[in-house]
């Protein structure tokens, strides 16, 4: 049990890591097209963020698996499946980063945008080096929180039959003759342990930025 | 020679007009201090000069170079208005440093990443000015690690580094205690006798009489007077001058 339930972990893990690859950097760019002179965009990002905050991530993971033969009358690969986790995932979740970095950047005191330009420094020189190191030791500790959260919604992959550790779990508790209780214990084991090293390293980090405040 | 010229500044915000036509020429080694009641648009004056702030109507010009000119009764900015920032730097009342660089970092980063010179040329320099403002010791410290008059200390080294024409000083002792506060003006004292052109925005009246070379007196958005610091301070011609002096001399 626990060898089915150590390899359906790695779908877990692979779902979480893929997930924060993507949406990491694609809150930045959400961020960015929210701050933008072009309006229409900016619009665009706000009912996009007002969507992905206001319905459950379990619903848009079946929007965006059954949409395309829903909508489109496509016929979906067997692939898509996986496929359309880490895309839902990823636009969920890049929407809760770019508010959280709207809120890292904008409590930098215009003074250092202020110092900048006196030095000459250009806007996308002022970003990359002065407001955004400052913003990541601020947006740290509210990043953790949503890293924590997504460990444990990688179970929601179940909704659409990715076999990852919660589905697995499921199965091995439903199935006749099974382990049961140990099954959905053992997984909260793994699901716990994984996020009690997640919450360290995220410690370690903010420890690592402390040299200045 | 002009180092700065400004004619006719004008700038409102909203419905409230601050500036309401100030013209100041600085010479090329002259020192100047802007005194007068908060409000009176001292630092907006200063902000119009740093371009940190767009003036309404007025004229800038910079070592003869004009950057915004005056076009029926609004100001037009140069195209390469970014080019004049090379003329001046700013001393900030809040230092600014920033606070994830070291102090040197801080000195070098914008000569080295924006001026694009020689890293090991600035670095000497910056070592240099920081030993002479005392701060040699502090290059590798973080800016939370410093007093407040070494903080200033340290941003002044920081605008010095860019190699200025001139420098703006706005309120650069204001959030400092009054022994921090001699310094930072001895600092300034000591830029002054090398013959630095600056402008100083300031509360200390004994410092602005001391080192300046010039006190212009603002009020309610209009230069009310301006002369030889012993001049202004000693026999001030304008009664709302006499009357603001008066605070400071009890």
């Amino acid at each position: 049990m626990l060898e089915q339930l150590g390899i359906a972990f790695l779908k877990t893990l692979l779902i979480f890591v893929l997930t924060l690859i993507g949406s990491l950097p694609l809150g930045l760019i959400v961020y960015f097209g929210k701050k933008s002179r072009f309006a229409p965009l900016r619009w665009f990002i706000e009912v996009y963020i007002s969507i992905m905050r206001g319905t459950p991530l379990m619903l848009q993971l079946m929007v965006v698996y059954y949409g395309p033969s829903l909508i489109f009358g496509l016929t979906v690969s067997a692939g898509w499946r996986f496929g359309a986790v880490i895309t839902a995932f990823v636009i969920n979740y890049a929407a809760y980063f770019a508010e959280i970095y709207r809120a890292g950047i904008e409590s930098i005191p215009v003074g250092q945008y202020e110092a900048a330009q006196i030095l000459g420094y250009s806007r996308a020189k002022t970003f990359i080096r002065i407001i955004m190191p400052q913003m990541i030791k601020r947006v740290l500790p509210p990043v953790t929180n949503e890293v924590i959260t997504l460990v444990k919604d990688t179970s929601l992959a179940s909704a659409i039959g990715v076999v990852e550790m919660f589905t697995k779990a499921k199965q091995i508790a439903v199935a006749p003759a099974s382990p049961g209780m140990a099954a959905l214990v053992s997984a909260a084991v793994f699901y716990y342990i994984f996020n009690y090293i997640v919450a360290f390293s995220m410690r370690r980090i903010e420890k690592s930025l402390n040299y200045y405040m | 020679m002009n180092v700065l010229d400004m004619r006719g500044v004008r700038k409102s915000f909203g419905a409230v007009e601050v500036l309401k036509g100030i013209d100041l020429t600085v010479n090329k080694g002259e020192v100047v201090s802007v005194i007068g009641p908060s409000g009176s648009g001292k630092s907006t004056l200063l902000r119009c000069a740093t371009l940190l702030e767009s003036m309404d109507d007025g004229e800038l010009y910079y070592m003869g170079e004009c950057a915004a000119r005056s076009e029926n009764g609004q100001s037009v900015y140069s195209r390469n208005v970014n080019a004049f920032r090379r003329y001046f730097s700013l001393v900030f009342q809040s230092f600014n440093l920033f606070p994830h660089f070291t102090v040197l970092k801080n000195v070098i980063d914008a000569p080295v990443n924006v001026q694009k010179r020689n890293k090991e040329e600035v670095r000497a320099e910056a070592m240099k000015l920081l030993d002479k403002m005392g701060l040699a010791e502090k290059a590798d410290a973080y800016p939370c690690q410093l007093s407040g008059g070494q903080q200033q200390r340290a941003s002044i080294v920081r605008a010095l580094a860019m190699k200025p024409e001139m420098l703006f000083f706005d309120e650069p002792t204001s959030a400092l205690d009054p022994e921090l506060t001699g310094e930072v003006l001895k600092v300034i004292k000591q830029l002054a006798d090398e013959k630095m052109t600056m402008v100083v925005v300031t509360h200390e009246m004994a410092f602005a009489r001391a080192v300046s070379d010039r006190v212009i007196f603002i009020d309610g958005g209009v230069i009310v007077e301006q002369g030889r610091p012993d001049e202004l301070f000693g026999n001030a011609g304008n009664e709302r001058t006499r009357r603001f002096l008066s605070n400071y001399n009890r």
